[in-house]
C-alpha cells in the first residue's frame, strides 16, 4: 500500500500526478517559511562575517552576560513547566477523578482552553493590575490583612513575577492535554489492582504513573519549549529588565545592543538545541516507556 | 453457614433499586453461575462480593468472617474482567505476580509462583511478553492466573468470556471449569450466556430485576423452571395456550385434544393457562409419547445436526419441534399434514 | 463528601483564585481610570483612539487572511496525505510539530536573515513583501493547531467513499476537495480557524521585528506609555480569546447535534 502510494508519478499515473500538486505547495511552503531559515540560523552560527567556518560565534555564548541569560531562562522554563505539570495533573486529576459534578469539569476545561491561550502581551498587562505596585491583590492585601507584598521583596519585574504569569498559560495547557490521558485510564485497572491486594499508592506507583509517564514527559518538555520561546509575555511584562534568553536575541535583533548578527544566530542555535534537547529526551524515554505500546 | 455467605444483600442507585433482597450461601469449592440479562443486577452482586460497590444493606462473610465493611483489596477475592483489564505496562509475569509483589513477598517466591502459573494456564513460554502481543483468549488466561496467584478465597469471574470469539469461548469455558476443579476454588460466574451457565456451573441462579428467580442445579433449571422468566430466558420454548377443565385432577384440553397432566394445575375450571414444551421434547410421529396432536408443517429450518420444524396445531398455535438430522431422510416439505407426539410429563405448567 | 472529593474541591478552589484573581484585577483596574469611581472611561479613550481602531483592524485582516492561507496549505495536504500518501504521515506530522519546538523569534530571525534587502528574495524590503512574510510567518505559527484538527476531522469521516462516491458521480478534485471534503470537516476547520484568530490577534514578536504596527505592538506601546488603558486592552484581548474558545465550543457542540440527528 505504502510503496504504491510512494511510487514516482508517469505518464500512465496522471491522478498521482494530481495528487503530488495537492501536497506540494505545504512541502514548499514548509521549506520557505519554516525549514531554510531555521537551517539559515544554524549554518550562520558557525560562520564569522566573512563567510568561513568558525566556532567563535558559539564561544561567545560562554561570555557571563549571556550565560547567565540562558541559565535564567532555563531554570524559568524548567521551573514552570515542573510546577505547571504538577498543579496541572491535580487540577486534571480532581476532575475526572474526583467524582465532581460534570459542568464544573467541562467548564475548567473550556477555561483552560482560553487560559493557554492568553498568553502574550494581554496577560502581562492582566499581571501588572493585579500583582504590580498598585495591582489589585497587592492593594487587597495591604488594606484588608496590612501585609505589604513590595516591602517584603516581592516585585512582579522578577523571576518569581514571570514565573507565576507563565503559569497561568503553563497550568491550563498541561490540563487540556492530561486530561484525555487520564480518563483513559480504565476503571478496571484500579479494582483488579484493588482485588489484588494493592493500596491507592501501589496502583499509583506501579500501573497508573507508568502509563501516564509519557504524556507526562511529553507535556513536560513540551510546556519547556512553550516558556522558553515565550517573548512577547517578558518584554511586556518586564521590559528588557529581566534578561533572559529570548529577550537578549530581541535585543540583539533589533540591533539596539551589541549589533553583531552572528551573535544573534548563536545564540538563536543555542535556543533550538535547548528545546531540541527537551524533545529528544522525551522521545528517547518515550520510546522507552511505550515498549508495551508498540 | 456456607462458605460464602451473601444475606439480603440490597443495591439502590438513588431510587433506583437494582438488587432487592438477595441471599445465597456457596459451598467451599463450589462453581456458581449468575445468569440473567443485562441489567439484572448480577453484575451488581458480583461488584458487592468484590467490594468496589457498598451495599445500601445486607451481609458478605467469607468462611465465618464477616467482610461487607472490609475494603477490596483486604478481601483476598480474585477477580477476572470482561475486558481483560491486564495492566499494559507490564510483562505477562509482572501482572501474574502483581498481587504477590503488593503483598511484599520475595523475588524467588514470586518467580516460583509465575512459573507455576503459567504452567496452569499452558502458556509458559509467554512469561515476558506484554500484553498488547497476546490474543484475547490468551490475555484471559493471563488474568485468570493473576487472579489466582495470590492464592485468593473467592474466584469471581465477570463475563470473561464475552469478549472472545465463539471457538475460544468454548475452549477457554472448559479450561476456566478444569482449572477451576484442580484448585478447588470456590467461584462465581456472571454470564448472560445461558450456555456457558449451564456447561459450566454447579449451581445457576437466575436472575431477573435485581431478584433471584431460581437457583439449582444446571438439570433442575433447564426442566423444571420455577418461574415463567426462567423458563424463557433459559432454553428455547414453546409456549402453549390450554383450556382448564379440572385443575384438581390436571385435566386440559389442548387444541381441542383432552390431556391429563398427570398433576394439579393453578387456576379454576374454564381458565386458560400456559403450558411449556422444550422442542426437544417433541416427536414427528406418533410414537413420541401419549399426546399425540394433528397439524400441518409451518417451517422447517435446517440447523446443521438438528432440523427445527414449526407445525401449525389444528385447533390454532404453533409448536416447534427438533429432531436430529438424518442424511437418507429428507426434511419434510411445508405444507405436508403431520401428527406431533409429546409426553405429558414434559408438559411444564408456568406459574403465571 | 467523600475524602476524594473534599480534596478535589480544594484544588479546584485554588484554581480557580489563582486563574480567577488576574482576572478580576485586570477588570478592576481598567475601571479605576476617574479616581474615586468606577468607570469605562479607559475603554472610551481606546476605543476612541484612531491608533486602536486602525492596529487592530490591520490585525484582524491579517488574521483572517492568515486563517486563509492556512485553509488552504492543510486541508488539500491533509487529504491527498490521508487518501494516497499514508507513507508521509510521519513526516507532515514532524513539519507540523516543529513550530511548538523551535521558539518563533528564532523563525523570524531566519526570516529576517533570509528574506533580507539584499537577498535573492526582499521580502522585507517593501510594504507587500514584508506583509507576505508576516501571514506565511503567522501560518507556520498556526499549523500545528491548524493541521490538528482538520486532520482529526478527516479521520471521522470516511473520505476514501466519499472521494471514489464523488468521482463516479464525475466530479474532478478541486470540485471533490471544495463541494464534497471541506463541508464534511467545516467543524474541524472552524476549530482551526477560531485558534489560529486567538493567537494571531495580539501577536508582537513577528510584527515587532518586522516593523509592521499591528495590535501587538500598540499594546506593548500602550503598556509603556499609560497606566489604565493596558488593562482596557487586556480585557478587550480576553473577551476576543473567549470568544473563540466559546464559538469553538459552540460549533463542535452544534456538529455533535446534527449528526446525532441524521
Amino acid at each position: 500500500m505504502t510503496t504504491i502510494a510512494l511510487s514516482l508519478p508517469s505518464a500512465r499515473q496522471p491522478r498521482q500526478m494530481l495528487s503530488w500538486l495537492g501536497v506540494a505547495p505545504f512541502f514548499l511552503f514548509a521549506l520557505l517559511f519554516l525549514i531554510l531559515p531555521t537551517l539559515n540560523i544554524v549554518v550562520g552560527a558557525f560562520r564569522n562575517p566573512q563567510g568561513q567556518v568558525t566556532l567563535e560565534n558559539l564561544g561567545k555564548l560562554l561570555s557571563p552576560s549571556i550565560r547567565s541569560a540562558f541559565w535564567i531562562s532555563i531554570e524559568l522554563s524548567l521551573l514552570t513547566a515542573v510546577l505547571g505539570c504538577l498543579f496541572g495533573f491535580l487540577i486534571a486529576a480532581a476532575i475526572t477523578l474526583g467524582d465532581l459534578p460534570r459542568p464544573l469539569r467541562n467548564a475548567i476545561l473550556t477555561f483552560s482552553g482560553v487560559a493557554s491561550n492568553f498568553a502574550g502581551v494581554p496577560l502581562a498587562f492582566a499581571f501588572i493590575a493585579t500583582l504590580g505596585r498598585l495591582g489589585f491583590v497587592t492593594m487587597l492585601l495591604r488594606n484588608w490583612f496590612g501585609i505589604n507584598l513590595y516591602g517584603s521583596g516581592f516585585n512582579i519585574v522578577s523571576f518569581l513575577g514571570l514565573a507565576l504569569t507563565y503559569l497561568y498559560f503553563q497550568i491550563p495547557l498541561m490540563v487540556l492535554i492530561i486530561t484525555p490521558a487520564l480518563e483513559g485510564l480504565k476503571r478496571e485497572w484500579r479494582e483488579a489492582a484493588e482485588s489484588l491486594g494493592a493500596s491507592g499508592a501501589q496502583y499509583w506507583r506501579l500501573v497508573a504513573l507508568p502509563v501516564l509517564w509519557p504524556s507526562l514527559l511529553g507535556t513536560l518538555a513540551l510546556l519547556f519549549a512553550n516558556a522558553f520561546g515565550a517573548v512577547a509575555t517578558a518584554i511586556a511584562l518586564t521590559g528588557s529588565s529581566l534578561s533572559i534568553a529570548p529577550i537578549v536575541l530581541f535585543a540583539q535583533i533589533r540591533g539596539d545592543v551589541l549589533n553583531d548578527p552572528h551573535l544573534g544566530y548563536a545564540i538563536a542555535f543555542a535556543m533550538i538545541v535547548l528545546t531540541a534537547i527537551a524533545n529528544g529526551i522525551y522521545i528517547l524515554l518515550r520510546m522507552r516507556a511505550e515498549r508495551w505500546l508498540k | 453457614m456456607a462458605f460464602l455467605d451473601i444475606r439480603h444483600l440490597q443495591k439502590s442507585f438513588g431510587a433506583l433499586r437494582v438488587v432487592q433482597d438477595f441471599t445465597l450461601g456457596i459451598e467451599k469449592g463450589e462453581f456458581v453461575s449468575f445468569l440473567g440479562p443485562s441489567g439484572c443486577g448480577k453484575t451488581t452482586v458480583l461488584r458487592m462480593v468484590a467490594g468496589f460497590e457498598t451495599p445500601t444493606s445486607g451481609a458478605v462473610s467469607i468462611d465465618g468472617h464477616d467482610i461487607t465493611g472490609l475494603p477490596a483489596n483486604r478481601r483476598k477475592i480474585g477477580m477476572v474482567f470482561q475486558a481483560y483489564a491486564l495492566f499494559p505496562n507490564l510483562t505477562v509475569a509482572d501482572n501474574i505476580g502483581f498481587g504477590l509483589r503488593v503483598a511484599g513477598q520475595g523475588k524467588a517466591e514470586i518467580a516460583r509462583r509465575v512459573g507455576e502459573m503459567l504452567e496452569l494456564i499452558g502458556l509458559p513460554q509467554l512469561g515476558s511478553r506484554y500484553p498488547f502481543q497476546l490474543s484475547g483468549g490468551q490475555q484471559q488466561r493471563v488474568a485468570l492466573a493473576r487472579a489466582l496467584a495470590p492464592r485468593p478465597q473467592v474466584l469471581l469471574l465477570d463475563e470473561p468470556l464475552s469478549a472472545l470469539d465463539a471457538k475460544i469461548r468454548v475452549s477457554l469455558r472448559e479450561e476456566i471449569r478444569r482449572i477451576q476443579r484442580d484448585l478447588g476454588i470456590t467461584t462465581i460466574f456472571v454470564t448472560h450466556d445461558q450456555e456457558e451457565a449451564l456447561s459450566m456451573s454447579d449451581r445457576v441462579v437466575v436472575m431477573h430485576q435485581g431478584i433471584a428467580d431460581q437457583v439449582g442445579t444446571p438439570f433442575e433449571i433447564y426442566n423444571r423452571p420455577a418461574t415463567r422468566f426462567v423458563a424463557e430466558f433459559v432454553g428455547t420454548l414453546n409456549l402453549i395456550d390450554a383450556d382448564l377443565v379440572d385443575a384438581a385432577a390436571g385435566h386440559v384440553r389442548l387444541g381441542g385434544v383432552p390431556v391429563t397432566l398427570g398433576r394439579p394445575a393453578p387456576g379454576r375450571a374454564g381458565e386458560r393457562i400456559s403450558l411449556a414444551l422444550r422442542p426437544e421434547t417433541v416427536a414427528l410421529g406418533r410414537d413420541g409419547g401419549d399426546i399425540v396432536l394433528p397439524g400441518r408443517i409451518a417451517e422447517v429450518h435446517f440447523l446443521g445436526p438438528v432440523l427445527r420444524v414449526r407445525v401449525a396445531v389444528e385447533g390454532g398455535g404453533f409448536i416447534s419441534l427438533d429432531t436430529f438430522n438424518q442424511a437418507d431422510r429428507p426434511p419434510p416439505s411445508v405444507g405436508a399434514p403431520v401428527d406431533i407426539s409429546m409426553s405429558h410429563r414434559d408438559l411444564l405448567v408456568l406459574a403465571a | 463528601m467523600t475524602g476524594k472529593q473534599l480534596w478535589s474541591w480544594l484544588a479546584v478552589v485554588f484554581a480557580g483564585l489563582y486563574f480567577l484573581l488576574p482576572l478580576v484585577g485586570m477588570f478592576d483596574f481598567s475601571m479605576r481610570m476617574q479616581r474615586g469611581v468606577y468607570s469605562f472611561e479607559a475603554y472610551r479613550i481606546v476605543l476612541a483612539d484612531p491608533q486602536f481602531q486602525q492596529t487592530f483592524g490591520y490585525s484582524v485582516a491579517l488574521a483572517l487572511l492568515t486563517i486563509v492561507i492556512g485553509i488552504l496549505l492543510v486541508v488539500p495536504t491533509a487529504y491527498f496525505v490521508r487518501l494516497r500518501f499514508p507513507g508521509l504521515r510521519p513526516a507532515i506530522e514532524f513539519i507540523t510539530l516543529l513550530p511548538l519546538v523551535i521558539p518563533p523569534i528564532v523563525i523570524v530571525f531566519g526570516y529576517i536573515r533570509i528574506y533580507n534587502t539584499s537577498s535573492v528574495l526582499p521580502l522585507t524590503g517593501s510594504w507587500w513583501g514584508t506583509n507576505i512574510l508576516l501571514l506565511c510567518g503567522y501560518a507556520v505559527l498556526s499549523l500545528p493547531y491548524m493541521y490538528r484538527s482538520v486532520d482529526t476531522g478527516l479521520r471521522t469521516i470516511d473520505i476514501a467513499s466519499l472521494t471514489e462516491a464523488a468521482q463516479s458521480l464525475g466530479a474532478g478534485w478541486a470540485r471533490i476537495l471544495a463541494v464534497v471534503i471541506l463541508p464534511n470537516v467545516f467543524v474541524s476547520v472552524l476549530s482551526g480557524a477560531f485558534l489560529t484568530f486567538a493567537i494571531v490577534i495580539g501577536e508582537y514578536v513577528f510584527a515587532a521585528l518586522l516593523n509592521v504596527n499591528s495590535f501587538g505592538p500598540y499594546m506593548v506601546w500602550m503598556g509603556g506609555n499609560r497606566a489604565y488603558e493596558p488593562s482596557a486592552l487586556a480585557v478587550v484581548a480576553f473577551v476576543i480569546t473567549w470568544a473563540c474558545m466559546g464559538l469553538i465550543q459552540l460549533f463542535t457542540r452544534f456538529s455533535k447535534f446534527s449528526t446525532a440527528r441524521r
